[in-house]
């Protein structure tokens, strides 16, 4: 039986984690390399990195850090951010990312999704949505998609994106709630069961994760079949062992057999 | 014993510095003396011990990629059965070794695993494509690629990203099965031809066993 996945997703800027990770016995919080390690260890399912750096010059240190990820870690790793061309994506799937995600690029060329599933398959190719709500109270609820970290409008419908995309060759769609990312008040279950179920390629859910009850509700109620964190595990408020438990107690199908499931990671 | 080749094919379909790791970490944890060799030398191919050729990509994709190196696919073909050293393909891998692959295109694959590579279709229309993530192996023969690995719905998990599967044509030639709304074929062989639809050098601790059990195979 397929298991419902737990991603732990580490904001990357020149090289650097953003914010770092507070993990006992870590000896650099903001090596993206030494907190995948960690991560590998705690069993987590798979890996995202996200690349908010602003310059392209700074694009060989993302692919470094990603070849020595994909040296130390028998993990798969998703990697984002700054995804323009399939040359962007040939780059980064060589230095040793299992996945891709393009955001910015596929909303201006939703082509691009198509050129980079028929050149690397599908299963490669994951599209990060970034939307808002954007329909008032009593209206039916419809969500636009957002770039460049929710500040631009597009005018764009994200569940009609989110099937556009699909079609393209999208194997995967990352979900992000820009009004919940950063809030810890839980996942826009709206939005995510509203992509879900309009696709049928896998939903990662993302943005706003307070608490372990949100990581099931994004599955049970959202109908993802992933759900991605960042703060919760980068800051020990849970470790993705008591993730799972927590998710496995309430009826998810959890993998329990990770490299070190019973290992306490972060603090 | 005498240390054994490992070549792990490297015809430009992804980085392969994992599997190599992957390869190394198996082969020292089970105390066995292997080399393992990125290449796509095909003189070193036709001499190796073992093969793996792995595989990301596009079907099409990956077997332009293999047909681009000149005497690649000959070497391979020494190898496995001229020579009867043990191959391993994965993922796309794998799937090179069947009749045909039916991604966005008709393209022939190298026919040691008679069968077509076609989508999957699980019965429960809700389930996703693709077959993403972290699923459990039912046994469907013994093997020895699957000695010491539990299986079933509590034994060890292996991590499959594909959206499309091997059906081979002689039932017997698979070793084991995912569950995704039906059989989804996840290990194949045929005399000394092997092939995993999951990919082992994500796979953890089922991963690295396996490996092992393909550095140990004597088929």
């Amino acid at each position: 039986m397929l298991k419902t996945r737990i991603i732990p997703c580490l904001d990357v800027k020149e090289g650097r984690v953003v914010k770092g990770v507070r993990f006992e016995g870590l000896r650099d919080a903001g090596d993206p390399v030494e907190a995948a390690k960690v991560y590998d260890a705690a069993g987590a399912d798979e890996l995202c990195f996200l690349d908010i750096t602003a310059s392209r010059e700074a694009r060989g240190t993302l692919l470094d850090i990603v070849s020595r990820t994909a040296e130390a870690c028998f993990m798969p790793l998703t990697v984002g951010g700054g995804v323009r061309s399939v040359e962007d994506v040939r780059a980064l799937l060589l230095a040793g990312a299992d996945k891709v995600a393009i955001n910015t690029a596929a909303v201006k060329d939703p082509d691009l999704v198509a050129r980079a599933a028929e050149k690397f398959g599908a299963q490669c190719i994951v599209v990060a949505i970034d939307a808002k709500c954007v329909s008032g109270p009593g209206e039916p609820a419809a969500w636009e998609i957002f770039t460049h970290g929710g500040r631009d409008p597009t005018g764009i419908d994200a569940v009609a994106f989110a099937r556009l995309v699909a079609g393209k060759g999208a194997g995967e769609l990352l979900v992000t709630s820009m009004d919940k990312d950063g809030t810890r008040s839980g996942y826009d279950l709206g939005l995510t069961r509203a992509i879900s179920d309009a696709v049928n390629v896998p939903v990662i859910a993302s943005g706003g994760v307070g608490g372990l009850d949100d990581l099931v509700a994004g599955v049970a109620q959202g109908g993802a079949s992933a759900v991605l964190a960042a703060s919760i595990f980068h800051f020990g408020q849970a470790s993705v062992a008591e993730a799972k438990a927590h998710m496995a107690a309430a009826g998810l199908a959890m993998r329990l057999d990770g490299p070190a499931s019973s290992a306490r990671a972060p603090l | 014993m005498s240390s054994e080749t490992v070549a792990i094919i490297d015809y430009g379909s992804g980085n392969l510095h994992s599997a190599a790791k992957a390869f190394e970490r198996a082969a020292r944890e089970s105390g066995r003396d292997a080399r393992i060799r990125l290449t796509a030398d095909p003189e070193v191919v036709a001499a190796a011990d073992r093969v793996v050729l792995p595989g990301v990509g596009a079907y099409a994709d990956c077997r332009r990629g293999l047909d681009a190196v000149p005497g690649l696919v000959e070497a391979m073909t020494h190898a496995a059965h001229a020579a009867g050293r043990p191959l391993l393909g994965i993922c796309v891998g794998m799937q090179l070794l069947a009749t045909r692959g039916l991604e966005y295109t008709t393209t022939p694959g190298l026919g040691w695993i008679p069968g077509d590579v076609g989508l999957i279709r699980p019965s429960d229309p809700a389930l996703k494509i693709p077959h993403m993530g972290w699923n459990t192996l039912r046994a469907a023969r013994n093997h020895a690629l699957l000695a010491g690995i539990p299986t079933g719905d509590d034994g060890l998990h292996a991590y499959f990203v594909h959206s499309y599967a091997l059906t081979p044509e002689h039932p017997e030639d698979v070793v084991a099965v995912a569950e995704y709304g039906g059989p989804v074929t996840a290990l194949v062989a045929r005399d000394n031809v092997a092939g995993t639809q999951f990919h082992p050098e994500k796979s953890q601790t089922l991963g690295l066993a396996l490996i092992a059990n393909f550095l140990n195979w004597r088929p």
